[in-house]
């Protein structure tokens, strides 16, 4: 008997896992929109990669690495970038996301569109 | 008061700290938003610890502090018999108090940390410098506390 024993080519799969460490972040809702307010000491402006897709947004932030003269003899900050991703409100209105970010702090506000805004109708007499 | 777990600054890595918060995150993951509040024990246990590095360099130390979104005027360094104190406090923004608050992972409060330097600074040439978020200190050492080359001669 021949038994041919065919294997299933081994995929050489290397998973890209980036190491990335999530920011922890404030989200308000305020009257026309929400403001959401993520920590990245490290992370300055140029740092700072924010994409949309459909309706998630991903915030990455790339540290600035300038490590000091010597030798490091006590460690608790990660290495890591920072990412996290939100599923976004389908009421915010994307096209006027902004962004700022200031000592480390990324402030991010998140416009609702102005169909759905609570708008005041007048009662006329 | 607020109590500060003492740690000899030879101790380079904390392998369990990063097991645990890598924990944390898997189990973040799993729940999500309402017990990710608890899980951190950080915050449980003592408050604010901003992370900290420390380097020590040829002729001086170089001290680096996560403090986001502070205040300059806010930040406290203080150097006492050979202890850097960085204390401080971040105060609650009220710009959105009427706001429906839907996450609010980030600490509000007072933080302090200690850290005993291995060799003695110049007190007086200490140098603080707080950019993006991160404080950076320079201690240079004093002059008895730099290595020094002798040269030897041989006859």
């Amino acid at each position: 008997m021949k038994t041919t024993v065919q294997k299933e080519p081994t995929r050489n799969v290397e998973r890209e896992v980036a190491d990335f460490v999530a920011p922890v972040v404030n989200i308000f809702e305020v009257k026309d929109g929400y403001v959401l307010e993520a920590e990245m000491p490290g992370v300055n402006k140029d740092g700072l990669e924010i994409t949309l897709e459909g309706n998630e947004i991903t915030i990455t932030g790339h540290r600035n690495r300038e490590t000091p003269e010597g030798e490091a003899i006590f460690r608790e900050r990660h290495a890591a970038d920072y990412r996290r991703v939100f599923e976004l409100d389908p009421a915010v209105d994307t096209a006027r996301i902004s962004a700022k970010v200031n000592q480390g702090v990324l402030t991010l506000t998140l416009p609702k569109s102005e169909q759905v805004k609570p708008r005041k109708i007048a009662v006329l007499d | 008061m607020n109590l500060i777990r003492w740690q000899t600054p030879t101790v380079t890595q904390w392998p369990t700290f990063d097991r645990l918060s890598d924990l944390r995150d898997e189990i973040d993951r799993l729940f999500e938003a309402p017990l990710a509040g608890l899980l951190r024990t950080q915050n449980l246990l003592s408050g604010w610890t901003p992370a900290i590095d420390v380097f020590e360099g040829k002729d001086a130390f170089t001290v680096k502090a996560e403090l986001p979104g502070m205040k300059k005027e806010d930040i406290d360094v203080s150097l006492h018999d050979g202890m850097l104190s960085i204390s401080g406090e971040r105060k609650a923004e009220s710009k959105h108090e009427d706001a429906e608050v839907y996450r609010s992972e980030r600490y509000v409060g007072r933080f302090q940390r200690t850290v005993a330097l291995p060799a003695p600074v110049a007190a007086d040439k200490v140098n603080a410098q707080y950019k993006d978020g991160v404080l950076t200190i320079a201690l240079p050492k004093t002059e008895e506390a730099k290595p020094k080359h002798i040269d030897v001669s041989v006859n």
